[in-house]
């Protein structure tokens, strides 16, 4: 599948241990399940909105999603890449203008009343059309849907929308919440936003701002014999090197995210009893980018562009900056995503000698002092990996004659700077690949899209023919003419080179060896755990 | 009236225009941050134009500055401290829910840095360039250069990861159900760490400040009458050469209050304790200037009074304080 795999394995191959525990995490470690015990984990957001269904957003999910489920979740082997949650089926019609949800019989909210399709009819119409931050783009054209009996939704939609896209949805923008609490008052203002009711494994108990939330066990949970766990306590640990010792002091049993920083994994490795994992993340694929102000005339230059492209050595990228968790990127389609990826595309070998030749071609010399111009560079400060591939980036940058000043901002200074003032001229951004091109990846490099939009294309650059791409695949419903159009839109990104893609990242979980059933979905982290288990 | 009151009166007047002046400051300066409490908020959610212009318009920041401030003004004028953006709840009870942590954590902070401080510095003051005067003066200077983030991950790495004496964070036993005693006893056995690694570092002001005092006070005149009346030594050290000596420490105890908040950031963070300090650095990473504002209040409020205490234990301890006042 990916290189990620490949890399991952040949770093921890000196560990045979680490490496069957991470390969066969079900089976890894001759334990069986066991019920009761509460798991402790490190967190280290606390999200102002708990509601999965309003902020579809990791940060929520890793919370939320074990109380309220989604109608399907992700899966390493199940059809399409996905497996059953409170839909049990789910089928799209030829003319692309309806998908009928059979759903799950004999589920219960947390407060026992019945989960029915008025649940979900509720849920799509009234949320996640018109509040939830992706859905009001996936389900803009949602119309209504029918209830003609409690265990069906037929979602009806205005135009023709691929099912495609709408399958590759559901695991991230699907979550139901229950109509009887939702339908009195606004919903923004809903208690429940707060403290989440669900149909989940485990019931929202409580939370203590700035220390901790608690998830205690839905005893009426549908899943035979589920959930294991008693209670689920998420520990808030704000700084990161709290979360290794709190590890080390068993006083947590799992930092998930990337809780435990890179630099700490390998000494942490060896640390009896503590295991580093790094499957489980496999739908939640981060991209390394350099964003680019097509206002400024160098930039606007292909040449030039391509300069920067070669003059990035990707592989030390992922070497130093990433210590080896992480894969070089082609384009901009992950190459962990089995459905869209292809590799036959532009590449950009590292070569200084070409990049220097590139910027002489398109007539920007070396002046007496060895500087061809200077750009400002803005790397995004939410990740420390981010930060110092804004480092890396200015001294590639002046190897091929070309001053970088780099202006660090906090997170919400460098959203206005970017994508508000389009104050920059190279910016450094993790946009995240969420399973379709069509939910958060072709904005990137679209064109006409409003000032202020975040994670967007606020460039300024225009490509006619991309966008007539863009718009073609986002009507087409045959699923392997559409999986075509995005393999096309991969190639002429790669050529035109709107943003360079310079690796792929997720994250990394540590755990210790008692916690079992770790990782065995492609978004593990923020999925609902029901089968995860306290091994004695 | 008597004196205190009347210098309890004067204080007050000021401090009102103090306060009004470090909130109209404290706002203009967050307005003048790039980015707003929306743009915070979509760092983790994405969103589209309808979306964001919504989200700007629930929180009222679609209104100028001027307007929200006259408005924050005008509820601050009723006591209202509004509401925050980040935890969709009135800010009074976000402030009140962490401001007892912050409270028992600087003031346990403080009673060690000033008592083990003084204590130790009359130790090494009662025999000035003495060995034990050298050791102490040197050893806490070292102290004083750590920072506060290392000493804190030093003292986790020790005694609670090593010798897991201790926990490594929070203010007490998640979800524990102690009560009375047994639950005072947990929280303060969570405080050990945080409580001496924000006290050790502001120990060696004390001790030097104490030593420094009392070097000075043993060539004064009083030190030497003292002894030609014969009294023991310890009465010389304790009566007279350090209670000379205490007056500035008491100033330092008013001013190092301010410091201690800012301090208390770093520790806070360093070991997961739910105070003040990480509320306001969350609050300037979201934006929500009313809660930083809140935030700012209650700690200018705080130290207020804490150096209004500081003017009338002043006020006891030495009686010319004030004494010009008597007579107008």
């Amino acid at each position: 599948m990916s290189e990620l795999t490949i890399s991952r394995r040949g770093l921890l191959a000196g560990s045979a241990l680490l490496l069957a525990s991470t390969a066969l995490p079900t089976i890894g470690l001759a334990q069986t399940p066991k019920k009761g015990g509460r798991l402790v984990l490190a967190a280290d957001s606390e999200p102002r909105n708990l509601n999965p269904a309003i902020v579809a957003s990791n940060g929520v999910f890793f919370i939320s999603s074990k109380i309220v489920e989604t109608l399907a979740e992700a899966s390493f082997d199940g059809k399409d890449g996905l497996q059953p949650r409170l839909a049990l089926s789910w089928d799209g019609a030829a003319d692309g203008l309806s998908v009928t949800f059979k759903l799950r019989d004999g589920v219960k909210w947390h407060d026992r009343k019945p989960f029915t399709s008025a649940d979900v009819a509720f849920s799509a119409l009234q949320i996640w059309k018109p509040l939830q931050n992706l859905g009001r783009t996936v389900f803009k054209d949602l119309e209504a849907v029918d209830t003609p009996d409690e265990l069906t939704a037929i979602f009806k939609f205005a135009k023709p929308t691929p099912f495609q896209l709408i399958r590759n949805a559901l695991p991230a923008l699907s979550s139901v919440v229950p109509k009887h609490l939702y339908e009195v008052g606004k919903i923004e203002d809903n208690p429940a936003n707060n403290a989440p009711v669900g149909t989940g494994p485990f019931k929202f108990a409580e939370y203590k701002a700035g220390q901790y939330y608690r998830l205690t066990r839905n005893d009426a949970y549908w899943g035979k014999d589920e959930p294991y766990l008693d209670e689920i306590v998420y520990q808030v640990l704000p700084d990161r090197t709290s979360a290794a010792a709190a590890l080390e002091a068993e006083e947590i049993q799992l930092a998930a995210f990337s809780a435990v920083p890179l630099a700490d994994l390998d000494r942490i490795s060896k640390v009896p009893g503590l295991k580093v994992i790094t499957k489980g993340y496999e739908g939640l694929t981060y991209q390394l980018v350099v964003e680019i102000n097509h206002r400024r005339k160098e930039l606007a230059d292909l040449k030039v562009r391509q300069a920067i492209a070669h003059a990035i050595d990707k592989d030390f990228v992922v070497k130093t900056i990433f210590l080896g968790y992480a894969a070089t990127a082609t384009g901009p389609v992950p190459k962990n995503d089995p459905q869209f990826y292809t590799a036959d595309v532009e590449t950009y070998p590292f070569d200084v000698a070409k990049a220097n030749a590139l910027l002489d071609e398109a007539g920007y010399k070396r002046t007496d002092d060895g500087k061809r111009f200077s750009l400002k560079l803005l790397p995004a400060p939410y990740f420390n990996e981010t930060k110092q591939f804004g480092d890396y980036l200015r001294q590639a940058l002046a190897a091929i004659g070309i001053e970088a000043e780099i202006v660090n901002n906090d997170a919400a200074a460098h959203i206005k700077a970017i994508y508000t003032d389009h104050a920059f001229d190279l910016a450094v951004g993790p946009p995240v690949f969420r399973g379709d091109p069509a939910i958060s990846t072709t904005i990137l490099v679209q064109s006409g899209i409003p000032d202020g939009v975040p994670f967007s294309n606020q460039g300024g650059y225009k490509n006619a023919e991309l966008d007539a791409l863009i718009a073609k695949a986002s009507e087409t419903l045959d699923t392997s003419a559409r999986t075509d159009l995005y393999k096309e839109f991969q190639k002429k990104v790669a050529a035109d080179l709107p943003l360079i893609n310079v690796a792929e990242w997720s994250f990394i979980s540590v755990a210790r060896d008692t916690v079992g059933n770790i990782a065995n979905n492609p978004r593990w982290a923020v999925s609902n755990w029901a089968d995860t288990y306290l091994a004695g | 009236m008597t004196r205190a009151l009347r210098l309890f009166r004067r204080r007050l007047v000021g401090s009102i225009f103090v306060l009004l002046i470090v909130v109209i400051g404290s706002f203009l300066l967050l307005e003048a941050a790039p980015g707003d409490a929306v743009d915070a908020y979509i760092v983790s959610t994405g969103g589209d134009v309808g979306m964001i212009e919504l989200l700007r318009h629930r929180w009222g920041l679609d209104q100028s500055e001027l307007t929200r401030l006259a408005n924050y003004l005008w509820a601050l004028l009723h006591l209202d401290l509004g509401q925050s953006v980040t935890f969709s709840r009135p800010i009074r009870d976000v402030i009140l829910e962490r401001l007892p942590t912050t409270l028992i954590l600087m003031g346990s902070a403080t009673a060690l840095s000033f008592g083990l401080g003084s204590a130790l510095g009359i130790y090494a003051g009662a025999r000035p360039g003495s060995f034990r005067d050298r050791f102490l003066s040197i050893g806490s200077l070292a102290l004083y250069a750590v920072p506060g983030f290392w000493l804190g991950l030093v003292l986790i790495v020790i005694f609670a990861v090593d010798l897991r004496w201790l926990p490594i964070g929070g203010i007490e036993t998640i979800a524990s159900g102690k009560t009375g005693l047994a639950r005072v006893a947990d929280i303060a056995t969570h405080l050990v760490l945080p409580v001496s690694a924000l006290g050790f570092i502001y120990l060696a002001l004390y001790l030097r400040m104490m030593r420094a005092g009392m070097a000075e006070a043993w060539r004064q005149d009083f030190v030497l009458a003292a002894r030609a009346r014969g009294l023991s030594r310890r009465r010389i050290v304790l009566a007279h050469v350090a209670r000379n000596a205490l007056l500035p420490l008491v100033t330092m105890l008013g001013l190092q209050s301010a410091q201690m908040l800012g301090g208390s950031v770093v520790i806070e963070s360093v070991f997961a304790v739910p105070g003040l300090g990480r509320l306001a650095q969350k609050a300037v990473a979201a934006r929500d200037t009313p809660l930083l504002l809140g935030i700012i209040l209650v700690s200018a409020v705080l130290v207020v009074v804490i150096n209004l205490l500081v003017d009338l234990a002043y006020a006891i301890l030495d009686p010319r304080v004030g004494a010009g006042e008597a007579s107008a």
